[in-house]
């Protein structure tokens, strides 16, 4: 077995990708500021939609969907940009769910027919495998064997989630209307599940980016003994650890998506590589901003536990950490044990 | 000068110096001369001004066309240490005697900075220069020298003036390592090796040409040194699979009845941090191509140790009873640290120094918090004393 070679891709923001950023993040800052979102927990859903109508209006539904059908043509790079934002504001949205994943299987098929009212935004779609996140949607993408349906008028039950901002659902397909997008999926919905996989690493670099800037920022302002807690040696070491972390994150990520975007061989190992990695180190940078941030960490007005549970969340989402790793090991030809070893 | 322009030279190096046929000094003096021995530096001195992130063109062109090389491993401290300091703090003259024959591997240096009561806090050092006309004499005692047994010269860093406080009383020299007032005695170490040294330095003279710059301010200068020593760490560009988690790999491969569920998670993910540590340091040298410094350095250094440490002791933990094994106790004196040339038990005690060597990882720690991220400094009670007055 021979490995792939890197990609010589850039890993680094062009004019694009920093104007897109910038406006997303006002969105954001405008849409979904914490007590909106805190809301969203007690039963109160104000955000997602003034939001996605936001999103609707820049035309990022349609970022990855080409020109011809409606979209904006624009490359795994400037979803990794919008996702990153996303996470860094722990916001609701179907983006990843619709305008990544399920748009992914469906231009891998060649749909026409789905495809512009999901790059308009008008509709969103799901990808029904693993856990039943991104719904309601108004299609439903189901896998049966090798084929692929597409089911409209589904019954949704919301799911009380450990995460109020990935809304779940149980659904009830009884008396839906499926068609039959293609016959032959398994691989369509392979690059989706990889280009999930990999643009999610980029949410995750958004929530530990938050939560690091967030922590550092508070520790040069919190006094305690007398001195700005910050200055305490044992906090110095950790947030030196995690900056380390959060950079080597940041550039996984971004690896992991100019190789989607240039559909580069190396992808799958890009993506196995920045999945397992990434949401570890989102879970910690969440972790540790609990942590230092004190009683404070702990309550329901600061923005932490918002990112804590996003960040546990998006571990689980599109495969653990250790899947990801199960998959690297086959790939780069590191075999598990086998029991008759 | 753009990629294409700077291929066209490296193919005109080699044409009028075809590595078979030409003498392997003679092909490196030539390749100076022509700007392609560090692209970054100025012309005249090795260099054409170029960004650094285009130094990789010319070492990935001369690799195929199998020209030799200066032997880096050997001399890595006169290319990542003595170099870019003498290059910002050295006169003209300075420059022009030594970075060629440094570049060229003629002469092998060595960093006198390290006492037996300063390492960490390096300002704190005791060696003494005194001036006499316009010699300096120097009486001290270095320690954990690295390479200073195959030596040609050094940066030396050391008191001048026990008046000032601590940082603001010392100055920053090239020595000869031939002076006779230099004796430098093997320390062997936990390899069973003596890779490192002490060096006794006894009326050891030092013309004034060859202070490199101000009197009192060798911090300065100092400073400048260990930042390029923990950037040369991260600036360099490695393969896939490359360093401690290469040899891990090939056993796990070959030797599928050593495979355990522990280990193989082990493997996993130190495979995964030598790869991230990869895409970072690929970053980090196309932001410097870019010019934009990136504080990623520093950083990088860190986790390298980290990495290297927890492979190369998965790496013992793998081969069992074969781990147990050992190289040789016997001690030499290497030339250059040779992490693969040796089993695992000796990769295993050599990468405890990664902490260690360049600054330890929880100084390291201090610099990223400081510097990087803004917190406040530790607190200093040394600052404003005169060094003779602090309590030793
Ligand atoms: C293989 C190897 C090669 C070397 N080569 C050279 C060389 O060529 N030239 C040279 O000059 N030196 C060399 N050194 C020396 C090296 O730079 C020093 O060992 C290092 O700077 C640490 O100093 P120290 O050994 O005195 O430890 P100390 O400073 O005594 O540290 C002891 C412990 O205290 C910790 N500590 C110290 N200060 C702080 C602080 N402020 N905050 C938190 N923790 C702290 C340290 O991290 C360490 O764990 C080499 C060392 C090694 C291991």
């Amino acid at each position: 077995m021979t490995m792939t070679s890197p990609a010589d891709v850039s890993l680094l923001p062009d004019d694009v990708e920093t104007d897109l950023r910038a406006s997303v993040r006002k969105v954001l800052d405008k849409h979904a500021p914490t007590d909106r979102l805190n809301a969203i927990y007690d039963g109160a859903d104000e955000v997602t939609a003034p939001l996605w109508s936001a999103f609707v209006e820049l035309g990022l539904p349609g970022l990855l969907v080409p020109e011809s059908l409606g979209g904006a043509g624009a490359s795994a790079v400037e979803a990794a940009a919008v996702l990153e934002e996303l996470g860094r504001a722990a916001a609701p949205s179907p983006y990843l769910t619709s305008s990544v994943v399920a748009t992914t299987v469906l231009l891998a098929l060649g749909d026409t027919e789905i495809l512009p009212a999901l790059a308009s935004g008008e509709q969103t779609a799901a990808l029904l495998v693993g856990a039943p996140v991104g719904l309601p949607a108004d299609v439903l993408l189901l896998p049966e064997g090798d084929a692929l349906y597409a089911v409209r008028g589904a019954t949704f039950r919301p799911v009380s989630s450990l995460d109020m901002t990935r809304p779940l659902a149980d659904v009830d397909l009884e008396g839906a209307e499926r068609t039959l997008v293609s016959a032959d999926a398994t691989a369509a919905i392979d690059r989706a599940l990889l280009t999930g996989a990999g643009l999610l690493a980029a949410e995750q670099v958004g929530v530990a980016r938050w939560a690091l800037e967030t922590t550092i920022g508070y520790l040069k302002e919190r006094r305690q003994f007398g001195r700005v807690v910050g200055g305490f040696q044992a906090l110095k070491h950790r947030l030196a650890d995690l900056y380390a972390e959060v950079e080597q994150a940041d550039a996984a990520a971004r690896y992991a998506a100019a190789t989607l975007a240039t559909d580069d061989a190396d992808a799958p190992i890009a993506v196995a590589v920045a999945a397992a990695f990434c949401s570890e180190v989102a879970v910690h940078a969440a972790e540790e901003a609990i942590q230092l941030h004190g009683g404070l960490g702990m309550t329901w007005e600061h923005p932490a536990h918002l990112h804590l549970k996003r960040a546990k969340a998006d571990a689980l989402l599109l495969g653990s950490a250790e899947a990801h790793r199960a998959a690297l090991a086959v790939l780069v030809d590191l075999p598990a044990p086998t029991s008759g070893d | 000068m753009d990629e294409a322009q700077l291929k066209e030279r490296v193919g005109q190096l080699l044409e009028e110096h075809p590595p078979e046929t030409t003498d392997r000094l003679d092909f490196l003096h030539a390749r100076f001369d022509a700007g392609l021995a560090w692209v970054h530096f100025p012309e005249g001195l090795g260099g054409l001004g170029l960004p650094r992130g285009m130094q990789p063109v010319v070492e990935r062109a001369l690799y195929q066309a199998g020209a030799p090389d200066n032997d880096p491993r050997k001399i890595g401290i006169g290319l990542g240490m003595a170099a870019p300091t003498i290059l910002a703090f050295g006169t003209e003259d300075q420059k022009r005697r030594y970075l060629r024959p440094l570049w060229c591997g003629e002469e092998v240096w060595c960093q006198l900075f390290s006492e037996p009561g300063a390492g960490s806090d390096l300002a704190g050092l005791s060696s003494r220069a005194v001036l006499d006309g316009d010699t300096w004499i120097v009486n001290g005692q270095k320690v954990w020298t690295s390479s200073a047994h195959i030596a040609d010269r050094a940066i030396l860093i050391v008191r001048t003036d026990p008046d000032q406080p601590k940082h603001a009383g010392l100055s920053y020299f090239v020595l000869d390592m031939h002076d006779p007032g230099v004796e430098v005695r093997p320390l062997r170490q936990i390899t069973g090796e003596a890779e490192f040294n002490e060096v006794f330095l006894t009326d050891a003279r030092i013309p004034d040409s060859d202070r490199l710059g101000e009197v009192g301010e060798g911090w300065k200068v100092a400073n400048a040194t260990l930042s390029n020593e923990r950037v040369a760490i991260g600036g360099g560009a490695f393969p896939r699979e490359f360093g401690m988690v290469m040899n891990v790999a090939k056993t796990w491969r070959e030797r599928p009845e050593l495979r355990t569920p522990e280990t193989h998670e082990r493997l996993l993910r130190g495979w995964i941090d030598t790869e991230v540590a990869r895409i970072t340091a690929t970053r980090l040298r196309q932001k410097m191509a870019a010019g934009v410094p990136g504080p990623e350095g520093s950083a990088m250094k860190l986790s390298f140790a980290r990495i290297n440490q927890q492979l190369s002791a998965l790496e013992v933990d793998l081969l069992g009873d074969d781990g147990l094994r050992y190289d040789s106790w016997e001690m030499k004196r290497p030339t250059r640290v040779d992490f693969f040339g040796k089993d695992a038990g000796y990769r295993y005690l050599r990468a405890k120094g990664n902490s260690i060597e360049g600054g330890t990882s929880e100084v390291l720690r201090n610099v990223v918090a400081e510097r990087v991220l803004g917190l406040p400094t530790e607190h200093r009670v040394d600052k404003d004393i005169p060094w003779k007055d602090l309590p030793r």
